[in-house]
């Protein structure tokens, strides 16, 4: 079975919420719907205050080309247009909506059928994913069409889905696989079609065994798709991880997929696609999971954008005792919530709580040069070494030794004997040294 | 939920510990360790409690008055020691000296340097060799093995295969002793099988990868093959050297000591070449006839040189 070639760990998966089928989180009285992405610029809110919106109409313009629109979630009235504490810790701007029934745009295909064919022209789609305020779910966040256009003189050959969920605990890609099966492999005949390529393949990790044998016998009725299993390594989810495991192909230091002749789509956003193609729906709602070990009842829910988490968790059994820390997103990746006063956004795939005993980090020491923090790292870089010239700011040292190839996936972290907090100074250095780049790039210009 | 701990990612750790890796590699020792304790009797056994003892003692001491830290001694890193300088014994050498061992490996080689993961050298090798200069003549005088033996300085000693090989005309042991072990030697290095079972647990546990051992044993059977094809009444046989003297101890445990040995598969690869040619140039050419210890010792002389220009298999060149 095919995987990626260099470092790699196996964490516990604890998929705690592995099959359990996807219901629907009820709708709270209020929602805050941030205009702003985790990467990307914000969007521009066209609404004001008072007045009235259905679900799925245009509450924020991008701002730019790498920068996607925001729809509404709900019907009912804008509140104000205001800034909100969101999970990336920072207050941004946002719409605040006070919910009234669930009145939706007459132009989105609300029926269950599923629309197979694609009358539309490759610019069409594009403009439709674009309008659609499609970023890529997987985390990163990023807007799909500026990923969908290769710049000019590069051409894709290959696309490949992202369905690896590498992360702990995370489950809703999974199910999303087993419910949405035959839309998510529509979803893909549309990308293939922007990208003109005549190949996809879907990769899963070989702990969702249900989900390869369900894709792959849709496959049989889309040419051109394959399903390929992967054995289980974090950080598989990893783009240039991925590309090396499906292609045998290396993405360069500081390049992006294209280069090696590959696109890269995560699966939920796959299915989005097909959404806002075949059904005229725009992006209001995802997939998250709520999971943890001392979780009642983990499961996934379907969730509109703008519900604060709390509303999620009230619904989903609670904040369960002795919790410690949570997290939004996987515990690999994700981040450390304050509060739960956050609202759903498009990039949350999911709450982890982790009880009090787990969630303490253990005191650090010497590094005994065990050198097993080298042996995981996939973009073989040495991780120890970084943090040592991080701490001595050594930024030109940290740049020669390509700190700036970091995926930030916690490998060495994780792995270190004396616990050292590897990936918290090698982020460090990371920023310094991109902004040092950036700046030479500015004053060269 | 009156608290929550905010940290940045990741959120979870593996649950490895500097014990869990220093228990491991003495659970590796334990069959080498055995076989001694079997051929070399009480001596084996005084002489490895003396050193384990005074390495975890004199460790303790340093932290606790010199250097006013913390003591350490849990991690096991000082018991490690311990059994190795040990193990690089003769079992019959008087305890006195053992304990000057432990001190110069403990004192000298490890603690003035930082302690666990700084020092530049391995300290049981250190130790060793400090006593192999200041010794010569109780270093080198080899009890014969005598099962279960009750003697300890009064031993009966005689020459190591290895001394045999450099100009005595007794006969070259039987290969089936060599591997279980029945032949003159420090006491922890004369059986390959326990050594190599071992070796299996440390690659199996992760302790160690199999770069620094392997590169090590490949290197020596080259260059002995060579050298045995061209003139085998001059030369032994690669597999007498690959058996004989403490070439497979130093190879799986003294060489992989993390903090003197390289960081990448690459520079674990130079380090054991290096190694392997330094050590059969010494036993072929040098004075002594070993020269495990002292090629250890001056490759890690080599190991920060090694470690800065020879980086990892990056991704993507
Ligand atoms: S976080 Fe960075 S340095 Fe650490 S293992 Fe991942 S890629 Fe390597
Ligand atoms: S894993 Fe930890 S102890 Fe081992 S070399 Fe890396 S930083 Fe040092």
């Amino acid at each position: 079975m095919k995987t990626f070639r260099i470092g790699g760990i196996h964490p516990e998966e604890n998929k705690l919420s592995a099959g359990q089928r996807i219901k629907t989180i009820t709708l709270p009285e209020r929602v805050v719907i941030p205009l702003a992405h985790y990467s990307g610029r914000p969007s521009n809110a066209v609404v004001k205050r008072g007045d009235q919106v259905k679900v799925g109409q245009l509450i924020g313009k991008a701002d730019g080309y790498v920068s996607a629109n925001v729809h509404s979630s709900v019907s009912g009235k804008v509140a104000k247009v205001d800034v909100q504490l969101d999970a990336s810790g920072y207050k941004r701007p946002a719409v605040f909506i006070d919910v009234e029934g669930d009145e939706w745009l007459e132009t989105i295909d609300l029926t269950p059928d599923i629309e197979r064919k694609c009358h539309f022209s490759k610019e069409e789609i594009l403009t439709k994913i674009q309008s659609a305020g499609i970023v890529g779910l997987g985390g990163a966040t990023f807007p799909a069409h500026v990923k969908l256009s290769p710049p000019p003189g590069k051409k894709a050959e290959v696309l490949i889905i992202n369905a690896v969920e590498c992360e702990p605990y995370l489950t809703c890609d999974h199910q999303l696989m087993m419910e949405k099966g035959e839309e998510i492999l529509v979803g893909v005949t549309i990308l293939m079609k922007v990208l003109e390529v005549k190949k996809a393949v879907i990769g899963i990790e070989n702990n969702k065994k249900d989900a390869v044998e369900h894709l792959s016998k849709i496959a049989q009725s889309y040419p051109g798709i394959s399903v390929e299993p992967l054995k289980v390594r974090y950080p598989q989810g990893g783009e240039k991880q991925l590309i090396d495991a499906i292609l045998k192909r290396q993405v360069p230091s500081g390049k992006i997929p294209i280069e090696v002749g590959a696109v890269v789509m995560n699966v939920a956003t796959t299915f989005a696609v097909y959404e806002a193609v075949q059904k005229e729906k725009p992006l209001i709602e995802r997939v998250m999971t709520i999971s943890g070990k001392d979780v009642k009842k983990p499961g996934n829910y379907l969730v509109r954008l703008g519900v604060y988490l709390s509303e999620v968790v009230k619904q989903t059994g609670g904040v369960p005792k002795g919790t410690g820390k949570i997290i939004g997103g996987g515990p690999m990746m994700g981040r450390s919530l304050m509060n739960l006063d956050v609202p759903m956004a498009k990039g949350s795939a999911g709450i982890v709580f982790v009880n009090e005993k787990e969630a303490l980090r253990k005191k650090d020491k010497n590094c005994i040069r065990c050198a097993k923090c080298v042996t995981v790292c996939p973009m073989g870089l040495e991780p120890y070494l970084l943090m040592n010239q991080s701490e001595r700011e050594m930024w030109i040292e940290m740049e020669r030794n390509r700190v700036m190839d970091c995926i930030e996936c916690g490998s060495c972290s994780y792995t270190c004997p004396s616990n050292r907090p590897l990936l918290d100074y090698i982020r460090y250095g990371k920023s310094t040294v991109g902004l040092r780049i950036r700046k030479r790039q500015t004053e060269k210009v | 939920m009156d608290k929550l701990i905010i940290s940045p990612a990741p959120h979870i750790h593996g649950g490895d510990s500097i014990e869990k890796n220093m228990r491991g590699v003495i659970i590796a020792l334990i069959p080498a360790l055995l076989v001694g304790f079997y051929f070399f009797g009480l001596g084996a056994l005084i002489v490895t409690l003396v050193s384990v003892i005074s390495c975890v003692l004199f460790e303790y001491l340093i932290q606790r008055f010199l250097l006013k830290t913390e003591p350490t001694i849990t991690d096991g890193s000082a018991v490690i020691t311990g059994l190795l300088l040990a193990m690089n014994l003769p079992s019959n050498i008087p305890f006195w000296m053992v304990i000057l061992g432990a001190l110069f490996a403990i004192g000298v080689a490890k603690m003035s340097f930082g302690g666990l993961g700084n020092n530049p050298f391995n300290p049981a090798l250190a130790g060793r060799v400090f006593l192999l200069i200041s010794f010569p003549v109780a270093m080198t005088s080899w009890p014969v093995p005598s099962p279960l033996t009750t003697s300890y300085l009064d031993a009966q000693t005689g020459a190591t295969a290895l001394s045999i090989l450099q100009g005595s005309d007794l006969d070259i042991p039987a290969i089936t002793d060599l591997l279980i072990g029945k032949m003159g030697g420090s006491l922890g290095e004369i059986s390959a099988i326990a050594i190599l079972i071992g070796f299996i647990y440390l690659l199996v546990k992760k302790i160690i990868s199999w770069h620094i051992p392997i590169s090590i044993l490949v290197t020596v059977a080259l260059f002995t093959g060579i050298l045995h094809g061209s003139n085998p009444a001059a030369f032994a046989s690669p597999m007498f050297h690959l058996l004989t003297g403490g070439l497979l101890l130093g190879a799986v445990f003294m060489a992989t000591d993390y903090a003197t040995s390289p960081m990448n598969p690459r520079g674990m690869i130079i380090y054991g070449i290096g190694i392997g040619i330094i050590t059969v140039v010494i036993r072929e050419f040098g004075a002594y006839p070993e020269g495990v210890s002292f090629a250890i010792l001056i490759m890690n002389a080599f190991t920060p040189l090694i470690n800065k220009y020879v980086k990892p298999r990056r991704f993507s060149k």
